[in-house]
């Protein structure tokens, strides 16, 4: 079982770093949504200071919905998703293999670049340690949620547009936990309680979102 | 007989073609007692002046926001544990009253918000989280109408349903804290506590309104698309013919 998982994450890295294009465009969308907004704010320090974590925090939603598009589109187009799913294991596992590919392809760069971005938001060192713990907690949980979202709008005609519209709502207490606690730290409040929101949140997730996305898999590959 | 003899779309069309123009009129009933109640019975509030009358739309039109989010979510659950097609027909038909419900609480929240507050919006927890609502409802709407094939169509929006119903109360903590946390308790939505008892009647009485109109188009609904999925049944033919 555990090597079926390993197995599915190995192929989707292995894939993804063939195709590094592919794969940078979310980051590099990262970046620029979040240095446009400097740009039409303008670049008084304090006010940035109170909007950093917030934009840091949406640009990475959004960079995240980029690339679950083709979290499960490509395999569905050259009949691999299929296999896949005919698999002798849980398609929940399968899922979740996915999820987590997609975590460690997309989120953990995420990671490396909040700090950088948190820097030219003027935050503080503390707030920076805090903003990349909160999505160190958070992102997994864009995965998890996304890939029920891609699952659902597979091979879907504006299937890029409707997963935003039908994610975005769902990413909303991650929003706020994970913004709150940078938040916190900033106006000393502490982070702990947003934190510790996120973290059930992810146990949440990860118990029931691989499930609901196998399900899903099952409904539209059918 | 039993109930689920009304499980078959052939027997329930028939019965709710039946039912349909009592529930409406039950609601033209229901919505002019409880229009009079609130215009001419129930007095003015000292605090407020008349403009408070808009809660007797506004706070029916958001309990069926919620409650039919619910209610769809029940029969998503339904459909998907057992196969029953007239449950995802009765979800896929609750969702438009549904969102239009959510869109007029926020519409006459709005209206009631700029003389009592003097803003249209504030970040309210329940301005918000019924903000998020009417999104969910609007995806559940988006998924249905991008896939052609009905049966993918049902269960994709039964599960994801399932999982809005899930995150709603998730969404609405995480707003509400959001929000004492931003600007503290500065806009309460709580009214006086001791609300006059015809007030309250006109509002019970308006929102078994909203009940009964709610029944009476989502049943409406559920036979357009009953008959358009079994368009090449017999009985629905037979159906067909007799109208045109």
């Amino acid at each position: 079982m555990l090597r079926f998982l390993i197995a599915v994450i190995r192929r989707d890295i292995l894939l993804a770093a063939r195709r590094r294009g592919d794969w940078l465009t979310a980051q590099f969308f990262f970046v620029m949504v979040t240095s446009l907004f400097p740009l039409g704010i303008g670049p008084e320090p304090a006010m940035l200071r109170t909007i950093g974590p917030g934009v840091v925090w949406v640009a990475a939603l959004l960079a995240c919905l980029l690339s679950l598009g083709r979290l499960y589109a490509d395999d569905h187009r050259d009949g691999s998703l299929e296999q896949l799913l005919l698999a002798p294991y849980s398609n929940a596992l399968l899922a979740l293999g996915k999820a987590i590919a997609h975590w460690i392809i997309n989120g953990i760069p995420l990671l490396l670049i909040a700090p950088v971005l948190g820097i030219q938001f003027g935050l503080p060192a503390d707030a920076l340690v805090v903003l990349v713990l909160s999505l160190a907690i958070g992102t997994p949980v864009l995965s998890l949620l996304g890939g029920i979202g891609a699952a659902l709008t597979l091979g879907l005609r504006g299937g890029g547009v409707l997963i935003t519209l039908l994610i975005l709502p769902l990413y909303v207490p991650v929003l706020i936990f994970g913004a709150g606690a940078v938040d916190g730290t900033l106006s000393g409040t502490g982070a702990e309680a947003h934190l510790s929101l996120l973290g059930a949140v992810l146990v949440m997730a990860l118990l029931v979102a691989p499930w609901i996305s196998a399900l899903a898999l099952r409904v539209s590959v059918e | 007989m039993s109930l689920y003899h009304y499980a078959s779309p052939a027997t329930f069309y028939p019965l709710a073609g039946r039912l349909v123009p009592w529930f409406a009129a039950l609601a033209v009933v229901f919505a002019a007692v409880g229009l009079y109640l609130s215009f001419f019975v129930a007095p003015t509030d000292f605090q407020q002046g008349e403009g408070y009358r808009i809660i007797f739309i506004h706070v029916p039109a958001a309990w069926m926001s919620m409650f039919i989010y619910i209610v769809m979510a029940f029969w998503s659950a339904i459909g998907l544990a057992w196969n029953t097609r007239l449950s995802f027909v009765m979800a896929r038909a609750l969702a438009p009253t549904g969102a239009m419900f959510t869109f007029l609480a926020l519409w006459t929240g709005a209206l009631w918000g700029k003389p009592m507050w003097g803003a249209w919006w504030v970040w309210d927890a329940r301005l918000t989280s019924e903000l998020i609502l009417l999104f969910l409802y609007v995806g559940y709407m988006a998924l249905q109408a991008a896939i052609d094939d009905p049966r993918r169509a049902d269960r994709a929006g039964a599960l994801l349903n399932l999982v809005g119903v899930i995150n709603v109360p998730i969404i609405y903590f995480s707003v509400k804290w959001w929000n004492t946390l931003h600007q503290g308790a500065s806009v309460s939505l709580t009214r006086a506590p001791s609300m006059a008892q015809v007030m309250l009647w006109g509002m019970l009485v308006m929102a078994l309104a909203a009940w009964m109109y709610t029944i009476a188009v989502a049943l409406a609904r559920a036979r357009t698309l009953i008959l358009e999925r079994e368009r090449q049944t017999e009985w629905a033919r037979a159906v067909l013919k007799e109208q045109a």
